[in-house]
């Protein structure tokens, strides 16, 4: 789907890209015929609703439980940058245009992705209040970008612990479980990002990795230590990765534990988050 | 798509003009795209078949760890050459996140081989001849590539991994694979990570089985590689 954006936007810097490659070009017109064109367009959306046919209401409760996890923890973030975007003075524009604008569209998209796949399951947003403050700690979340990064990088680096906790109990629904990564992913990109950001804002020495020596928590904000903690291991599975042959210092604990990024259990993360971000209500 | 790919790489001259036109990172990727989104699985069997050289990752969980090492061990390759020979038009920052991310990839290689340990499959020979390791636009395109390729690889066999442990760290491997490519993309162009060559319209990350996975990485292997068993 994405090899049309490709030859389109190749095509409007290079006119010529047609003589170059003229065997290719009329190979991937011949691709292009109507017929492809709309189940290639069609294929995003249908996806969403194919998880909801293959498994509908007979989506096992485990699975059903997972996704309704995800979708809470997506809606806060949906709502935080939603907010952060609308608010004016807050984000500077070129970093709005940037970054934030497209991790707030990525963000909603993950929302609408999980309520279809949940159809009728789907916990409503209305269920929840968030605080975005976090009960006042973060007072200055919606005033002062230093905050609203530091807030971001929590989330995001939270929000792929998360996931990451989630993958063995979705063995049962493949498809959804490579959904499930495959979000994992994009929530990772954003932190690399958000992470990126801070950095160039406040030069704290943050690398888009976690860097964990002393503790699992590289950001500095002492609050979210929680989010963090674990991130400091080096053992996967049976092997230490500081005791493996080196290159540069790729057995350090600070290579280590930035080479591996730490699941999260549920129960943990929403210790961390529900009372202070996100209040249930009823 | 076997023709396609040998004007690839028979036709560097044509290849070398339009990257002076279109900047690297765009035809990478669109190398990249193209054989992602090609319909034509039976052609990719050709790229390299027949090589009684071509080495299978083999089946089970194994075959995936195995295939795995093969991605790891071409990155880990292609980050020590680059960290080797670095061109004079690199910052020090980037200097700096190239070097990180060498020793991430060269902890994977090193994990996955230990792990596989007598089931690992033997080192692979890169061919890099494609690469331009003194120009930083060749060497950021590249490893952009690269790193979406590990991040649709490792996403796309996921729920074929049957062992947990297994399981967990290729999820933890692979959100490191997509920070690399978050912020190789956006040295490139400021702004791009999340672009629609990476992330669909939900808002997932793109996807790709092993086929179309390892018909990419020989474009870069001296040592073809094959997965025989993960026919998707």
């Amino acid at each position: 789907m994405n090899l049309f954006d490709v030859i389109e936007n190749i095509e409007k810097i290079d006119p010529e890209l047609g003589d170059r490659i003229n065997p290719r070009r009329s190979a991937i017109r011949n691709m292009a015929s109507f017929g492809s064109k709309v189940a290639v367009a069609a294929l995003p959306f249908a996806f969403g609703s194919l998880l909801k046919k293959a498994y509908g209401q007979t989506l096992p409760s485990g699975v059903v439980e997972v996704l309704n996890y995800a979708l809470t923890l997506e809606y806060l973030e949906a709502e935080f940058y939603n907010q952060g975007v609308a608010k004016a003075n807050l984000i500077p524009t070129a970093d709005k245009t940037n970054y934030f604008a497209k991790i707030a569209r990525d963000e909603n998209n993950h929302v609408t992705f999980l309520q279809t796949a949940l159809g009728s399951s789907a916990t409503p947003k209305s269920a929840f209040t968030f605080d975005l403050t976090a009960n006042g700690t973060f007072s200055d979340v919606l005033t002062n970008y230093d905050t609203f990064l530091k807030v971001s990088v929590a989330f995001e680096d939270t929000g792929v612990r998360a996931y990451k906790g989630q993958v063995t109990a979705l063995k049962s629904a493949p498809d959804i479980l490579t959904a499930a990564v495959s979000i994992h992913a994009v929530e990772a990109r954003h932190a690399a990002i958000v992470r990126y950001v801070l950095n160039k804002k406040l030069n704290l020495g943050l690398k888009p990795w976690i860097v964990s020596n002393t503790k699992g928590n590289d950001t500095g904000i002492a609050v979210v230590d929680g989010n963090y903690a674990g991130e400091d291991n080096v053992m996967q599975g049976p092997v230490d990765i500081t005791k493996l042959p080196a290159t540069g210092t790729s057995a350090s604990k600070t290579s280590a534990t930035a080479a591996f990024d730490e699941p999260l259990t549920k129960d943990a993360t929403l210790a961390l988050l529900v009372g202070s971000f996100i209040k249930l209500n009823g | 798509m076997k023709t396609e790919t040998n004007n690839l790489s028979n036709a560097n001259m044509a290849r070398r003009a339009f990257l002076r036109y279109a900047g690297a990172s765009t035809a990478v990727a669109g190398i990249v795209a193209m054989q992602a989104c090609s319909k034509d699985n039976s052609a990719y069997e050709d790229v390299g078949g027949g090589d009684s050289a071509t080495i299978d990752v083999g089946s089970g969980d194994p075959g995936i760890l195995n295939y795995a090492y093969a991605l790891e061990q071409l990155e880990a390759a292609f980050y020590i050459q680059v960290v080797n020979s670095f061109s004079a038009d690199f910052t020090t920052e980037e200097k700096l996140l190239l070097t990180d991310i060498r020793d991430h990839e060269v902890a994977h290689r090193e994990f996955f081989k230990a792990a596989l340990g007598s089931g690992a499959i033997k080192g692979l020979t890169p061919d890099f001849s494609k690469i331009d390791f003194s120009s930083r636009t060749s060497v950021l395109a590249t490893a952009k590539a690269f790193e979406d390729l590990g991040v649709t690889a490792y996403d796309g066999v996921a729920s074929k991994i049957q062992n947990n442990d297994y399981l967990v760290i290729a999820g933890k491997i692979v959100s490191v694979e997509a920070r690399h490519a978050a912020v190789i993309s956006n040295l490139i162009t400021p702004g791009s990570f999340v672009d629609s060559d990476q992330v669909d319209s939900n808002g997932l990350n793109i996807t790709m089985g092993p086929t179309k996975v390892v018909a990419t990485a020989n474009l870069f292997l001296k040592t073809k590689i094959s997965a025989k068993s993960f026919n998707f």
